[in-house]
């Protein structure tokens, strides 16, 4: 990772008094390097859309410190933090045209007309927009006024872009196609971008780390790849991965060398110690209760697995969802053949210790993961 | 069915027609009666067949009343000079010190700003009455009873809380976005306020302005209190023609028809502009 873009210490927000309004952002530290795409990802008021507007200078900080490429901008005014940004609500100037929106930054900076055009005319292409240049923002699509937006901050040259939810309104093939094109060109440009979002397709597609945040704590800052492997608590866990991870709470007992993970319903998983490696088998012979952790793909159907009932079966076309009624609770499976199931039919799954995620019953922080520790 | 339609037709413009008799017949009266005489305005019954005279405006317009006890100098054309002068300052000021007040009360949740909006909007409730006792002591010590600036200073009890009011509700309905988008792009606030709100709150701040002009204009009771003959504007004026000869309803007619018209014109130049502005948001989806 080259120089860093953005910094952000120990930022703290409040809504209302400081202490004593509403703690939207907590303590948050990350730091992003130059070139780097970073999303935002959590359900809404998880804090992350706060987080972009104090970035972008809309909102006050309430304790911290923001830089922007070596340069601390909290206390700056929006205009003087050279950052663009991509509104959710389009925000397009209505008495402009989407042409004079997009060239407006430009046209601030006094760039000569013929590079304006220029940057216009490609950036309009990139985005599918050019045969709407000349319209007004009243009189053209959601989708097409939000990829206007999105083209009003992209066309910037700025130490950092902030896109908030940039795509939310187009139709899922559009959204495909300008994810890889929009991704292409920050890449293509050397530029910085943040991007919010609670669809983590779209966070995946799009960047080269996740941040996961919920009720205003950032959760875990990793790829999105890691984030999938080793989640640092029950809520990444949960939250990222589609259909989302499987989890139960255990009681750890041992019985004739075999370690048992006592589910409700009277179930139990079974392994022979030997199936974990040694410090995830003391950590877990350690606690009394844990929660444990299984993502869809990872569950195995076999003959001498524990039972369980079929409650739904979903063939998606290159996937079957299935749904069981188990320990009490519902277990997701996915199969890449076009499983038939009876609903009500009894099934038996095994999972594979090496796929199981171990969390701390009271804290939810992983405790392992496979084979190794958190 | 072509028969309830029609039925339904005719009733509607019966109705219309009744409506605008109701309300229009007055102003027409009047228009009538200031091309009369006294004489014929007072014949008993009335009549609708006169013979026009000018002689009514003549009057106004020459400043000379002649009534049957001699000549009188009335002060009309100052009265009516008076009124534009007040009304238009008036507005003008409002306008100058209440849009900026609106943005900052509709972009910037101060401690005690809801407060301050309200005690503005409560002089809007005082009768007019209950402070101008107060009001004209002050204004004798002061020096400003019967200046253009000490009624001009009473009449933004009259128009700075509604402009206020209303331009605050047209900037709170602009997207707080649209304008940070402007900033972000390298602009400072005031260019924000000045190229993006105003703009687009434009139809409010016209509406607000047109109405609070109309206020200013129709006002009576400080302009009859605080300000003697030279200052007063024509609402005071008109009261010059209840004289000792007699009531002069030519005259006042006269004076009427001329009073009216700035603001009826204003207002019906302004119309549409008037009701889009007062029930349209500034910006819409």
């Amino acid at each position: 990772m080259s120089a860093s873009a953005l910094t952000i210490s120990g930022v703290d927000k409040f809504y209302g008094p400081i202490d004593r309004g509403v703690h939207a952002v907590q303590n948050l530290t990350m730091e992003i390097g130059k070139g780097e795409i970073v999303a935002l990802l959590g359900s809404s008021g998880c804090g992350k859309t706060s987080t972009l507007r104090m970035i972008a200078g809309f909102e006050e900080v309430s304790r911290g410190t923001i830089s922007v490429a070596g340069r601390q901008v909290h206390r700056l005014a929006p205009v003087k933090r050279n950052v663009a940004m991509a509104f959710e609500g389009y925000s397009l100037y209505p008495p402009l045209t989407v042409r004079e929106n997009m060239a407006f930054a430009l046209k601030a900076a006094r760039l000569p007309k013929s590079e304006v055009d220029a940057k216009v005319a490609s950036i309009a292409k990139l985005l599918e927009i050019d045969d709407i240049l000349e319209r007004y923002p009243s009189s053209i699509s959601g989708g097409q006024q939000q990829r206007a937006s999105l083209g009003r901050a992209l066309i910037r040259e700025a130490d950092l872009h902030l896109l908030d939810e940039p795509m939310g309104q187009l139709e899922p093939q559009l959204r495909a196609v300008l994810r890889g094109r929009i991704k292409h060109f920050i890449k293509e440009r050397g530029l910085t971008a943040i991007l919010v979002t609670h669809d983590q397709t779209e966070a995946n597609a799009l960047a080269d780390r996740i941040a996961v945040m919920e009720g205003g704590v950032l959760q875990q800052f990793d790829t999105s790849d890691r984030i999938k492997q080793r989640p640092a608590n029950l809520f990444t866990g949960t939250f990222v991965g589609e259909p989302p991870m499987n989890v139960f709470e255990a009681y750890v007992g041992t019985t004739a060398g075999k370690i048992n993970l006592r589910l409700p319903d009277g179930l139990s998983l079974d392994y022979n110690k030997d199936a974990f490696s040694a410090p995830v088998r003391d950590e877990l012979l350690n606690r009394e209760r844990v929660v444990i952790g299984v993502r869809p793909y990872a569950v195995r159907r076999s003959k001498d697995g524990v039972p369980a009932t079929v409650s739904a079966n979903q063939w998606l076309g290159d996937q079957t969802h299935i749904a069981a009624d188990f320990a009490g609770g519902s277990l997701v499976l996915v199969e890449h053949d076009r499983t038939r199931l009876e609903l009500g039919a009894p099934i038996n799954v095994s999972i594979d210790p090496k796929n199981l995620h171990v969390f701390d019953q009271v804290s939810g922080k992983a405790i392992s993961h496979g084979m190794e520790l958190a | 069915m072509e028969h309830t339609s029609l039925l339904e037709r005719f009733l509607r413009g019966a109705a219309l027609t009744l409506v605008v008799i109701f309300f229009m017949f007055p102003i027409v009266w009047i228009f009538m009666m200031s091309f009369q005489t006294n004489e014929t305005i007072l014949r008993i019954p009335p009549q609708l067949v006169f013979e026009p005279t000018l002689a009514n405006y003549t009057a106004l317009i020459t400043g000379k009343l002649t009534t049957a006890a001699g000549t009188l100098d009335i002060a009309f054309m100052r009265n009516l000079w008076n009124s534009v002068f007040l009304s238009v300052t008036s507005v003008a000021v409002a306008l100058l010190l209440g849009v900026p007040a609106a943005y900052a009360f509709a972009r910037h949740k101060f401690r005690g700003s809801e407060d301050i909006a309200f005690t503005l909007l409560s002089f809007r409730f005082a009768p007019a009455l209950l402070v101008l006792l107060p009001l004209t002591l002050y204004f004798q010590k002061l020096g400003l009873a019967n200046t253009y600036i000490g009624l001009i200073w009473v009449y933004q009890l009259i128009c700075l809380p509604l402009i206020l009011w209303i331009v605050r509700g047209y900037f709170e309905d602009i997207p707080a976005d649209i304008e940070y988008a402007y900033r972000i792009a390298g602009h400072s606030w005031f260019a924000t306020f000045r190229k993006i709100a105003l703009p687009l709150a434009g139809p409010g701040i016209a509406a607000a302005g047109l109405l609070a002009f109309i206020f200013a204009w129709n006002n009576f009771v400080f302009a009859l209190v605080l300000a003697s003959a030279d200052k007063q504007p024509v609402t005071v004026g008109a009261l010059a023609f209840i004289t000792s000869s007699g009531i002069q309803y030519g005259q006042i007619s006269a004076a009427i028809v001329l009073s009216i018209t700035p603001t009826l014109a204003l207002a019906l130049y302004a119309q549409r502009y008037l009701v889009e502005g007062l029930s349209l948001g500034a910006v819409k989806g």
